[in-house]
């Protein structure tokens, strides 16, 4: 670009001298960056804490719960598996409420989008199964679950943008009439007769179900949801949608200054999302399930917000979360066998974990130890 | 409430030695003025010189790290508000704090430290009215506090502390909001009451004309020191400025190149906008500014400048008119804006241009982070020639900043507009916007950033300067505008018109 102001716009202030670029302080630095790590890992001692104190009101013993935790979640090959199979769709909900986030948008229906992504993978099959044509019909099963769930939290985001209804809302509302949707089909018309106990579609057979990652005995889907988050990590960081992401999330008035298309980043960033949670859902289905029934609303796009808040939408910081995550749900079988406490349990000590997250937020900056950058 | 004869009831406030340290910076070192009783005290001094720090350890709001404050002569330790009520002090911001759904008379008898929970509103309102009676100004009681004009608010607060029997009032910048007329009169009154001994006030204030015209004594600080004061009849501006600003070279003002007329840039055409409420703000707005030209709109804060602005630079969506660039209709959208070299300068750079948590470089490249050498094929961003450009605009702009990778926030209030202005005039601008530019900012920046305006100016850009400083308006503008209750109630060449038409105008000109 040509410039004609170099020379005449150097402002000339005696008193002003040019700055010396201080010397960088990587202690400062250190503290600053651990931040983010110290206060996330902090509350949840102090939930754990916290639910250990609720234990002890119900004559439980703490001390074997979180034994059972450790042994049921990691302390076996058997239960690392059974952990990492819940890894998988809890880092596909977390990355629909994580990618949002950047933008300042908090979607909760993660859930919502799996669902109908799930049944929407088992939909498409159905003309096919049992004909072959695998290297055909997975991918489309996979591209219709890609496709509804970006639609369904794609859709919030066009209400948000069209109709400045509240995302939150909207999108936790649409989960319930996912559900609907779902019910309806699956006891009415899809209803398959292979199955009288529980009504479900039409299995899709052995030939279109996902395999599993040779040595890990878990399906495809955890590589392909790590893969998913190092992406979703380089978008936001390395592309100009993830900057310009990025500042309509950090100010959406200078955002609008700077002429950005905040409506048409929202509503791409909310049908990422719901394509990640419908991908959760194709996998659920064709990894897992082998057809699309009520066991597809578990609760994984709800563990995913916390997932979320607790990898501070951190894509990179995801996966790991997700696997404590999969290893607090792996672990609720044997602690209700062996504890005589109700699968419920469990989930206590996730709300309790959420609360204390939401909690910490505010301690952000106030602590001054991580904050010895000096103010310029 | 008692309604006493005041007379004599004003008393002075001194700081001894008052020290006040934030971590590394000393806010305020060894300040000691001295308010006497029933005197318009000033207190003069750029932003940064520690005005608020020191009221604020007077009201409690800070623990002072040293000194000694007496009150009426006696030694008083006031470890947060409630204590500086107890003792009669009160403090009157900058920002309305009353309750706009409320009349004149609740937000009075609510604000009572004392207010009972069940009101006998019959008893209240009479004795309210006794103490209006006594009162040298007079505020409609009966309507809602959101109906009153500002100059009615602002003489609402300051009823509101003699109300709550506070007799020595701090005034925070208290005509920042007025039209001058307004300001005078109020002002005015005021030294009428600390001339009868009613009341002893000491007022933050930048204007000198405030402090020449309506305060008794001056202290002036400087970089959280007091570097000189005394009698205002014995000072003058020159001696004050000099005073405030201390040694400190400012560079010579850019000179107005006189330039034949070039044809118009921008056009405004009957503009209508309306506010976050959905009430009318900018009401058939006609403006044009030709290139080569800088038209001041000036006016009282909220009277729809901030809308205006805002239309222009895409934040509000327009209700109706058309804006023109060059004669063609123009959209703030990020395609238009780059074709047509159309430019923002926004008030409170950190709400309105800047992302707080973002990085200096990056706020730097809000403007190019999707053209090369930053973008590759479109999609790609390279952080490499992102901190180069960052290091470049860092040097030429003098931005003061630890790293290209500090977090916009942590710099200083002067130094953020710096990267800001750095970033929007580094280009070939054609079209300029400005907001209150220098708001808030030391006397080295404020000349920096008008100096830099006036140049692109001379260059051939058509700059609308929106300001609440009419000052600002005066020096730089070469047509000026004025804004009252969202219409142009004045637009004259800067040579066809004065203060007092201009002020005129601000009031509604009617």
């Amino acid at each position: 670009m040509p410039d004609p102001t170099t020379d005449a716009s150097v402002p000339a202030v005696a008193a002003q001298p040019a700055p010396h670029p201080r010397a960088i302080d990587w202690v400062g630095r250190a503290l600053a960056a651990s931040e983010a790590i110290v206060i996330p890992v902090g509350a949840v001692v102090v939930s754990a804490a916290l639910f250990s104190l609720f234990l002890l009101a119900l004559g439980k013993s703490p001390q074997t719960f979180f034994e059972l935790l450790w042994r049921g979640g990691f302390g076996t090959a058997f239960s690392w598996q059974n952990t990492l199979v819940r890894t998988a769709p809890l880092i596909f909900t977390a990355l629909c409420v994580a990618i949002p986030a950047r933008l300042g948008l908090v979607i909760i229906g993660g859930e919502g989008a799996l669902v109908i992504g799930g049944f929407a993978a088992a939909v498409v099959a159905l003309p096919f199964i049992g004909q072959g044509g695998a290297f055909f019909v997975m991918p489309l099963m996979f591209i219709a679950a890609t496709l509804a769930g970006a639609l369904w939290i794609g859709f919030v985001g066009a209400l948000r943008h069209h109709r400045g209804v509240n995302e939150t809302i909207a999108s936790l509302l649409m989960f319930y009439i996912a559900v609907a949707i779902l019910n309806f089909f699956v006891e009415g018309a899809l209803r398959s007769p292979a199955d009288p106990n529980k009504p479900s579609t039409t299995p899709i057979g052995a030939d279109l179900m996902v395999g599993q990652i040779p040595g890990l005995e878990v399906h495809w889907g955890l590589a392909f949801g790590v893969v998913m988050a190092i992406g979703a990590h380089i978008l936001m960081s390395r592309t100009t949608f993830g900057f310009a992401a990025r500042v309509t999330g950090g100010n959406v008035r200078a955002a609008r200054a700077q002429g950005l298309p905040v409506g048409r980043l929202m509503l791409a960033a909310c049908a990422l999302a719901g394509a990640c949670a419908g991908i959760a859902g194709y996998f659920e289905v064709a990894a897992i399930l082998g057809k699309a029934n009520a066991s597809l609303v578990a609760g994984y796009g709800f563990t995913g917000i916390l997932v979320s808040f607790l990898a501070r939408h951190n894509p990179l910081a995801i996966p790991p979360v997700a696997i404590l995550f999969g290893g607090l749900a792996a672990a609720g079988g044997l602690i209700q066998r062996r504890m005589g406490l109700p699968d419920a349990t469990v989930q206590v000590l996730q709300g309790l974990i959420f609360l204390i997250i939401l909690l910490s937020e505010t301690v952000y900056g106030r602590i001054p130890l991580f904050s010895r950058e000096a103010r310029a | 409430m008692s309604a006493p004869t005041h007379r004599g009831a004003a008393f002075g406030v001194e700081t001894i030695g008052m020290t006040k340290i934030f971590g590394a910076l000393n806010a305020l070192d060894d300040v000691s003025i001295k308010v006497r009783p029933g005197t318009l005290h000033a207190l003069l001094g750029e932003n940064g010189a520690g005005k608020s720090t020191l009221v604020k350890c007077m009201m409690g709001f800070y623990q002072p790290t040293r000194g000694e404050l007496l009150v009426d002569g006696q030694e008083a330790v006031i470890r947060n508000p409630r204590d500086a009520m107890r003792l009669k002090l009160g403090m009157v911001y900058q920002h309305f704090t009353l309750v706009p759904s409320l009349t004149a008379a609740e937000n009075l008898i609510v604000s009572r430290p004392d207010c009972p929970s069940v009101i006998d509103w019959k008893r209240e309102i009479a004795a309210l009215d006794a103490f209006m009676a006594t009162m040298p100004f007079k505020v409609p009681l009966t309507t809602p506090v959101s109906g009153l004009s500002a100059g009615e608010k602002q003489k609402l607060e300051i009823l509101k502390q003699l109300y709550l029997d506070r007799r020595f009032i701090i005034l925070d910048e208290p005509t920042s909001v007025l039209t001058p007329d307004e300001a005078d009169e109020m002002l005015g009154l005021l030294k009428a009451m600390t001339a009868r001994d009613e009341l002893t006030i000491l007022m933050i204030t930048h204007k000198f004309r405030e402090v020449t015209a309506y305060a008794d004594e001056v202290s002036v600080l400087r970089r959280g020191r007091y570097v000189g004061g005394g009698l205002v009849g014995d000072l003058s501006t020159a001696d004050m400025a000099r005073m405030m600003i201390g040694d400190t070279e400012i560079r010579e003002r850019a000179t107005r190149r006189e330039q034949p007329s070039q044809p118009v840039a921008l056009e405004l055409v009957a503009l209508h906008a309306a506010d976050d409420e959905g009430l009318p703000a900018v009401t058939s707005v006609d403006l044009k500014v030709r290139a080569g030209e800088i038209l001041g709109i000036a006016g009282v804060s909220g009277n729809g400048q901030s809308e205006l602005i805002e239309v222009i630079s895409g934040q509000r969506p327009l209700d109706d008119g058309r804006i023109l660039v060059h004669g063609k209709p123009y959209e703030p959208v990020r395609t238009e804006m780059d074709r047509l070299k159309v430019f923002s300068l926004q008030e409170e750079p950190l709400r309105n241009s800047a992302v707080p948590r973002m990085s200096v470089a990056e706020n730097m490249a809000l403007r190019t982070f999707d053209k090369p050498p930053i973008a590759s094929l479109r999609w790609w961003l390279s952080p490499a020639p992102m901190r180069a450009r960052a290091r470049e605009l860092i040097d030429r702009y003098r931005v003061k900043t630890p790293s290209t990778e500090t977090p916009i926030e942590n710099l200083s209030g002067g130094n953020v507009q710096r990267a800001v202005l750095a970033r929007e005039l580094s280009g070939d601008v054609d079209v300029l916007v400005v907001a209150n530019p220098c708001f808030g900012l030391d006397f080295a920046s404020v000349a920096e950033i008008r100096t830099q305006i006036m140049e692109q100016r001379n260059r051939g850009a058509a700059v609308l300067l929106v300001s609440e400083d009419l000052d600002e308006i005066l020096e730089l503008a070469d047509r000026v505008a004025v804004m009252s209750g969202g219409r142009i109630t004045l637009n004259a060449p800067i040579a066809a018109t004065d203060r007092a038409a201009i002020g005129h105008a601000m009031a509604g000109g009617h």
